[in-house]
């Protein structure tokens, strides 16, 4: 438990850390989070004197990668930073105690710090069945999330679980999972999706929040504008190879191995808001599209619904057979091709059949 | 302006009975004449080359730099887009400026008795249950409801959602993406719009399909006015 004063700075020298390390991570923060020069002393400096915001991370329904990218960012590194940044006070996953211990600071944190406390949630809520689907502490998560809600300072939804709903709220989603957003309906919840999100956008929030003090600036759909105002195709390094009309046509043809764009194999980078093309992941080693594979959409609003992966337009299921846009489309311009023949047919023999309308049609001036 | 729409209105009512049947042709469509072959031009190729943005062209070869065939295609959809939207406000600035058959497509008087046996008409003329059409100027009402429906309201969600669309290439600060960035709080998913805009291409395709052969047939049958822009 963070008692709320210690700075952090203080903390990190506590770790051991040496100053000029303190500001190489400054630098590389500001940098990773496209700012000026000049910030990386802000950065400095607010770590100096702010005192730790306590962060409680709350898991629902979830696998956990959002945790697992968390802990591999790179810059800044989260082990000897970023744990030290925020005051974790309460997370599953990493944290020491277990049980009413574990369940007791959540009550004192949200006594101790009313409004005052960063609420992470990972994972979604279930809501059939009375919430049954997800217990947590002996009781429904969703009763959990909307209590450490009310007196939140900051809700963040990590991930496309808790931002969109994620595979569990597949069709036909039978635990009736839904976004955090859909629970929590009187608040801005900041959405942060991805399955799971690229860690340095994970730790670069965060760190905006801490240094800042504010939240940061959000688009329409309630996501940080700062990485997620360019799809991947606008920063996708084989976008020349899409202007070109270069396209991989199977998986293992000369175009594949020749690095030429992923459109026609189903990549949904066209659609997708997200960082992957310009953070990368990994510490920038490499992100889908670069090893070869087209981007799944993960951050997008029901992208395991808009399948298939591997085709460019989404098959649509509501006609019974499992056809996409154009399928459907042909199909129905045939019908109607048909039947238009099927009249002028009918109307040619009628006119042939039907002499004397044909003289008094000839009769009139035209 | 309330001068001006119950003129309109009645503008709109008194169109039926406006007949010139056998009277040659007239020459009331100028302005709607020169929109349509804009129109029709900016629509055919916005279908080919939508078609070909939704699947893909056959992969060029050598350098990406020695090549732009996506690029042009795009172009020319985007281009197109630009006048068929541009053609198309001008459309609606003459169905509220021109004369009483201008504001058809627009307008279908569902509220009147007429216009529904009217329609019950046209249906059995087209059924060959009778031969007499109905009225001497204008679209005939089946016609009405078809261009309403099928072509009115399709380009006009095409507009916004090809928009839309263009928006997100030019970037969440551009004014496409200000004035039409609101498709996505109905479809947070991009791929959605770009679902509906495929499919909406296809209500189009068969559109001009039975409005081609609609013109075609009576331009032969009857040899009556409204027949080919030519």
């Amino acid at each position: 438990m963070g008692d709320g004063r210690e700075t952090f700075y203080s903390v990190i020298r506590r770790q051991g850390i040496t100053r000029r390390s303190f500001h190489k991570f400054c630098s590389l923060t500001a940098a990773s989070l496209g700012l000026g020069p000049l910030t990386a002393s802000k950065i400095a400096h607010a770590l100096e004197t702010k005192p730790r915001v306590p962060v409680i991370w709350l898991h629902g329904l979830e696998c956990t990668c959002c945790s697992e990218s968390f802990i591999r960012s790179a810059h800044p590194l989260i082990k000897d930073a970023l744990l030290s940044m925020i005051s974790l006070d309460y997370d599953h996953m990493i944290m020491a105690a277990a049980g009413h211990q574990a369940e007791a600071i959540l009550e004192e944190t949200r006594a101790k710090y009313k409004g005052g406390y960063v609420l992470a949630v990972e994972g979604n809520p279930p809501l059939n069945e009375g919430g049954m689907f997800c217990i947590d502490g002996g009781k429904p998560f969703v009763e959990k999330l909307r209590s450490m809600a009310e007196e939140a300072m900051a809700i963040v939804a990590w991930g496309t679980c808790a931002s969109w709903g994620c595979v569990q709220a597949a069709k036909p989603n039978p635990t009736g999972a839904v976004p955090i957003d859909k629970v929590v309906t009187n608040r801005q919840i900041i959405k942060v999706p991805g399955c799971p999100p690229v860690a340095e956008v994970m730790s670069g929030l965060v760190t905006f929040m801490t240094t800042f003090g504010k939240l940061p600036e959000l688009d329409r759909q309630g996501r940080p504008i700062m990485f997620y105002s360019e799809r991947i195709h606008d920063k996708c390094y084989r976008r020349s190879h899409f202007d070109a009309g270069q396209f991989v046509e199977e998986w293992d043809d000369t175009n594949a191995r020749k690095g030429y764009c992923l459109y026609k194999m189903g990549c949904k980078g066209p659609t997708t808001y997200n960082a992957c093309s310009a953070l990368r992941w990994n510490g920038g080693v490499s992100f889908p599209i670069q090893s070869g594979h087209g981007c799944l959409g993960c951050s997008e609003d029901s992208f395991w619904d808009k399948g298939p992966f591997y085709d460019r337009l989404t098959t649509i299921k509501q006609f019974g057979i499992e056809e996409n846009a154009d399928e459907i489309g042909m199909a129905a311009a045939g019908v109607v091709g048909l039947t238009v023949a099927a009249h002028a047919a009918v109307t040619a023999v009628k006119r042939l059949t039907h002499r004397p309308d044909r003289s008094a049609d000839k009769g009139k001036p035209s | 302006m309330q001068d001006r729409a119950q003129k309109l209105l009645a503008a709109v009512d008194a169109a039926p009975t406006a007949r010139r049947r056998g009277g040659g042709v007239a020459y009331i469509y100028a302005p709607v004449r020169l929109w349509h072959w804009v129109n029709a031009a900016a629509i055919l190729v916005l279908s080919l080359t939508g078609y070909f943005i939704g699947t893909g062209t056959p992969a060029t070869w050598g350098k990406a730099s020695g090549s732009f065939l996506f690029g042009y295609i795009r172009f020319a959809h985007f281009s197109a887009g630009y006048v068929l939207s541009v053609g198309f406000l001008l459309r609606i600035y003459w169905a509220l400026m021109g004369n009483a058959n201008a504001i058809q497509i627009f307008c279908v008087p569902l509220w009147r008795g007429c216009f529904w046996w009217e329609l019950y008409h046209e249906i059995r003329r087209y059924a060959f249950l009778t031969v007499e059409p109905e009225r001497g100027l204008g679209h005939n009402r089946l016609a009405q409801l078809a261009m309403f429906f099928m072509f009115t309201q399709t380009i006009t969600f095409m507009v916004v959602t090809g928009f839309a669309l263009y928006g997100q290439g030019a970037g969440t600060d551009s004014w496409q993406y200000k004035v039409f960035g609101w498709v996505f709080s109905l479809w947070p998913n991009s791929q959605d719009v770009h679902t509906w805009h495929h499919l909406s291409l296809w209500v189009i395709v068969m559109f001009a399909l039975v409005h081609i052969y609609a013109v075609l047939r009576d331009d032969i049958m009857s040899r009556r006015s409204f027949p080919s822009m030519k």
